[in-house]
């Protein structure tokens, strides 16, 4: 079970009683990384012992003085693709093995701003591509339940070390599912944000009408809590949205009497495995036993969710990837013999197949002659899954299902059959389309491996979400239960 | 399985991207973009018939803003991380003969 220096809430009470300083529990989670590493490879890259305490050393010195921030003193993990400056970025590819970025993204700023103690960056899927964190150039990370098996992704690396209680929350980004797929894969909550909520600048970009920054923690009270910092406007970002901040305290205390919980049936259709779906069963129960309504709701265009988004995304990522050339930073091949051949030998050597399979198909998809049957229609899809939701959201507060249809599944098992990979996303991709935020967390055990259920909410209503996800953890206890402790 | 990509389109795909991909690999991936192709034609039977396209969710409009200079001057710093770089030039090969 947890101990309570586990999590963010945690910490600041140890911090705000004095009976533990920033720099013991930055000292605490670097001794956790650097032992848990050579068995899970969740990081990429670490800031270094001495920088990292120094940031805490100014924690408690701030603290001291009166002026800690809301995170003050809490160490914590990136996804390797918020760019940190002065300090690499890779997003999990060779094409940006060697790039250290000459400024921070705003959720680093913010994070930074706050007082967290930034001790490394998370591995990933390349790019954030994938479902399992097999396509990172920096090897794969390895789930702290069974180390045979994958973490999920794309945020492979920020679950993994959340659930091996390296840091107490890990920031990490959803395009199709790499926030919850992961978290739920790995036992620990993960938070999806509205679309707009948190500022995507400084993110390096996969689809960046579906992108979203969030964050993984032991308990939903810690993702809002780091939510908290990390959301707000920002006008650098001309899709994050000049909206009010969501009230914290409040939706903490949101009872689950008279919540209105819809049941997607189409969540819970083939390909779910047995022990996961009696564990969100189970959980679905729980909500009714606490006095929530539980209501069957239809989402019928979700089997078009799948395609709309292997077609949107990839259409994205060839435009946004198309800024990787090796001429103003990043990868460049050796003597190329002209302009065309520079780019084209740096891309194909600095991104792995995934990625460039990927490119392909999304240039396929823009190309003349394809783009009305491919890319305008799969928008017109997006819109008919948009409705979907808006339609189900006038009868209930929040839908609940399975994050992912099974538990982790063993290293490699998929990898060659990309398409049964790309099905891992089949109950996370739609909200990504619609813009709703989303949350992972852990509803129990299907053959020792961790099960999440799935909770969406109406756009801008993290509320519910943070309402309903800590009613839960207040009368259940999976979200405590750790993994075996790294050999 | 009937492939929709053959290595000729793999190819022509590939110069539109701007990738050198190796002739080995042409096949595989070839049968790898049939595959995803062939998953996209479920789109087909979606009953999408005058709905507008959505390109973004919440279909946010842009934001005006003051016509003022925000950015400070960051040449050197952006020139310190380019791969060839000289005088405040990215240097590439030659174009013209």
């Amino acid at each position: 079970m947890s101990h309570e220096l586990d999590t963010v809430v945690g910490q600041l009470a140890a911090l705000a009683s004095g009976s533990s300083s920033a720099r013991a529990l930055t000292e605490r989670a670097l001794d956790r990384a650097a032992h848990a590493q050579n068995s899970l490879n969740a990081l990429i890259s670490s800031v270094g012992t001495e920088h990292a305490l120094a940031a805490a050393d100014a924690a408690d010195a701030a603290r001291a003085a009166g002026s800690a921030g809301a995170l003050s003193g809490i160490p914590f993990a990136h996804k390797d693709l918020f760019c940190t400056a002065g300090h690499p970025t890779t997003c999990g590819s060779r094409m940006l093995e060697n790039f250290v970025p000459p400024y921070s993204s705003s959720v680093h700023e913010r994070i930074e701003g706050a007082g967290g103690v930034l001790i490394g960056k998370a591995n990933m899927d390349e790019f954030a591509m994938g479902s399992s964190n097999e396509h990172s150039y920096f090897g794969p990370v390895h789930n702290p339940w069974d180390t045979t098996r994958v973490p999920g992704g794309s945020s492979g690396g920020s679950a993994a070390l959340v659930a091996a209680r390296v840091v107490p929350f890990a920031t990490a980004t959803d395009t199709g599912g790499s926030i919850r797929q992961p978290a739920a894969l790995c036992g620990v909550s993960g938070f999806k944000p509205t679309y707009g909520r948190v500022s995507r600048w400084g993110m390096i970009a996969y689809a960046s009408s579906l992108d979203q920054a969030g964050v993984i923690a032991l308990t939903v009270e810690d993702c809002a809590r780091v939510l908290d910092v990390m959301s707000g406007f920002d006008p650098r970002d001309a899709t994050c949205a000049d909206r009010p901040k969501v009230d914290v305290d409040a939706a903490l205390a949101r009872p689950l009497k008279g919540l209105r919980v819809g049941r997607p049936r189409q969540w819970f259709g083939a390909g779910i495995e047995d022990g996961v779906g009696a564990a969100v069963e189970a959980a679905i129960a729980e909500y009714a036993r606490q006095g929530a309504t539980i209501v069957d709701v239809d989402l019928p265009s979700s089997e078009f969710a799948i395609p709309a988004y292997y077609v949107i995304a990839p259409a994205e990522a060839s435009s946004n990837l198309s800024r990787f050339d090796g001429v103003r930073f990043g990868h460049r091949c050796a003597d190329p013999k002209d302009l065309a051949d520079l780019y084209k030998r740096s891309r194909a050597e600095g991104f792995g197949h995934e990625v460039q399979k990927r490119i392909l198909t999304g240039t396929y998809a823009l190309s003349a002659g394809y783009y009305d049957a491919y890319y305008r229609r799969a928008q017109q899809v997006r819109r008919l899954i948009a409705n979907d939701y808006a339609r189900v959201f006038a009868d209930v507060d929040v839908l609940a299902g399975p994050t992912s249809p099974t538990v982790a599944f063993k290293l490699g098992e998929k990898l060659s059959d990309p398409l049964a990979l790309y099905l891992a996303d089949i109950n996370t991709v739609g909200v990504n389309l619609a813009g709703l935020p989303g949350l992972s967390i852990p509803c129990g055990f299907s053959d020792g491996l961790p099960v999440g259920l799935q909770l969406v909410a109406p756009t801008w209503r993290e509320d519910l979400l943070i309402g309903a996800g800590h009613g839960y953890q207040q009368v259940t206890e999976w979200h405590r239960v750790e993994p075996p402790r790294v050999p | 399985m009937p492939v929709s990509v053959d290595s000729a389109k793999v190819r022509a795909i590939a110069e539109l991207a701007r990738l050198a991909i190796p002739k080995e690999q042409e096949a595989l991936l070839a049968t790898e973009l049939s595959a995803v192709l062939d998953l996209f034609d479920a789109l087909a039977a979606a009953p999408v018939d005058g709905l507008l396209p959505l390109a973004h969710p919440g279909d946010p409009t842009l934001r005006l803003r003051p016509d003022a200079v925000t950015e400070a001057d960051q040449r050197e710093a952006f020139a310190a991380i380019a791969p060839a770089e000289s005088a405040g030039y990215y240097l590439v090969p030659k174009v013209i003969e």
